[in-house]
């Protein structure tokens, strides 16, 4: 396909379609050729899923994952933007406080299982503060950024306009940083839902991810591992998908790629 | 001195109030603890209502000067003051129009020309926002974003959004710069117009020589790096100008040989 050439309509669908067979096919034959006992093949993770649709635990263990990220992740973001827009708007109390955060930022989620624990015992509690803290960093980054970035040009026409600091805040740069602040909320709703599933193995017991472990454990049922898989890879990618339709909003398309 | 120039060095304005008046301002940058001079002895007096040109190479100096009218620089020594009173920071009496690249993006047409209205009644901020729509010739993209407009649109729209406060001076920072040559022949005979029609003050910045003799009441031809004023010519031609009227031609040449350009290409 030339990179350039916009792909006819059917070839839209076709080449990923093909490729997803492809994976299917290979994972098919890997599992055939290799006389795996323990590893299952797509047809038997079909099987697997569809046990799990006809249990209604499937459908509870999706809500309490999605209630989870949707609690963290909310908390991350009513605390996040504010402290980013903060540290944005002042450079000076961002020097102060960056050294540390920076050193905070990097370590994984994961690391924080036995801290999060300690503070909130075993339960829900520890597990939306293990996704909080994974939303948090990208979100304050992200705001820290879009307020810096936001071009003086438009600052200065927000002064020259007479605004109060607080308005050019709200009217000026609020607005202009808010493609990048998107960007970062994206992002930080990846991460979120990655962390549920990690904590969802350690602190509590249900969920998706106690789906998982508890299918391995309970009998070794590794076709009910995968189709848990593939149902938490379906589900990130329709709150991915989901997430992106508000970059269509008509007062932040200007900031995103592709914007006409 | 072949060519027959009015001059006027040390421009003493009898007709109108003076706007605004610029008294021996200096200025310096520091960076890395070395001092650089920008802008040198600058005198300058603007009448009320009078289209001024600041002519200058690129990186002469020529912005700072105008941004230190508009207050958003403060000069190193000396003073500026508008109607008598010292700058001291930008203010909505006076507004600065960037190149088209100063509208905000987040908002409609109608919002962007709406933006320094707020404190308006609803139905007079409305009645503003039409009429000067009309003057820029934007009917029919009121709900339009600016990444849907031409590059002219957007300086129009930046142009409608300044002069909707009614301020009582614009400052223009080479607003036509980044239009193509066609487009930016309509927008001069547009910024005429409105000037025209609402007499305010204008004190506009360019590089370019046409341009320059095209709008202006005077050109003030500055010198490169330190900025200093080299000559202040008056443009005595009415509007409609000529293009080929030969006093265009004289003074435009005037000009052309002042900066130091053999005017063959």
């Amino acid at each position: 396909m030339n990179a350039l050439a916009t792909p006819k309509k059917w070839e839209q669908y076709f080449w990923p379609l093909l490729a997803c067979a492809l994976f299917l096919a290979l994972w098919h034959y890997a599992v055939l050729w290799s006389h795996t006992r323990i590893f299952p093949s797509p047809r038997e993770v079909e099987r697997g899923m569809v046990e799990l649709i006809h249990q209604h635990v499937l459908w509870g263990d999706i809500a309490d994952s999605l209630r989870r990220v949707a609690i963290g992740f909310g908390a991350a973001v009513l605390l996040g933007v504010p402290i980013g827009l903060t540290l944005g708007w002042y450079p000076a109390a961002d020097q102060v406080v960056n050294p540390t955060m920076q050193l905070l930022r990097p370590i994984s989620p994961i690391a924080w299982i036995p801290v999060s624990i300690i503070l909130f015992g075993v339960g829900d509690d520890a597990a939306i503060f293990l996704i909080f803290l994974g939303a948090y960093f990208p979100i304050v980054v992200a705001c820290i950024n879009g307020v810096s970035n936001v071009p003086a040009m438009y600052r200065r026409a927000g002064r020259n306009f007479g605004l109060t600091p607080a308005e050019l805040l709200r009217k000026v740069i609020f607005p202009a940083a808010l493609p990048q602040i998107l960007i970062g909320l994206r992002i930080a709703l990846g991460i979120a839902w990655l962390v549920v599933v990690a904590a969802e193995m350690i602190a509590v017991d249900s969920g998706l991810g106690y789906l998982i472990i508890d299918s391995r454990n309970s009998g070794k049922r590794y076709d009910l591992v995968v189709a848990a898989m593939l149902l938490i890879g379906v589900i990130g990618l329709i709150l991915d998908l989901a997430f992106r339709r508000l970059e269509r909003i008509k007062s932040v398309r200007w900031g995103f790629r592709n914007a006409s | 001195m072949p060519y027959t120039m009015s001059f006027t060095e040390d421009a003493t304005p009898t007709m109108t109030a003076t706007k605004l008046s610029v008294d021996h301002v200096n200025m310096t940058f520091t960076r890395d603890g070395k001092t650089t001079p920008v802008l040198e002895d600058i005198n300058l007096e603007v009448r009320e209502g009078e289209f001024i040109c600041l002519l200058g190479p690129s990186g002469c100096g020529k912005s700072t000067l105008l941004n230190t009218m508009a207050g958003f620089l403060q000069p190193t020594s000396g003073a500026i003051r508008i109607d008598g009173e010292p700058v001291t920071g930008p203010d909505a009496r006076r507004i600065f129009v960037f190149q088209e690249r100063g509208v905000f993006p987040w908002l409609t047409v109608e919002g962007n020309i709406g933006f320094g209205l707020a404190k308006l009644p609803r139905d007079e901020r409305a009645r503003r926002i039409t009429h000067y729509i009309k003057m820029v010739g934007l009917e029919g993209f009121e709900q339009s974003y600016p990444n849907e407009l031409s590059g002219g649109m957007k300086q129009r729209l930046e142009v409608a959004r300044a002069l909707a406060v009614n301020p009582d001076m614009l400052f223009l920072d080479e607003p036509f710069g980044a239009l193509d040559s066609i487009t930016r022949l309509v927008m001069r005979g547009e910024l005429l117009r409105i000037w025209e029609a609402e007499r305010k003050t204008i004190i506009f910045v360019t590089h370019d020589i046409d341009e320059a003799v095209q709008l202006a009441d005077r050109v003030v031809v500055l010198n490169s790096r330190p900025a200093s004023i080299q000559q202040i010519v008056e443009i005595d031609i009415p509007h409609p100008r000529n293009l080929s009227d030969p006093r265009y031609l004289e003074l435009r040449d005037g000009i052309f040989q002042q900066i130091g350009l053999a005017h063959k290409v």
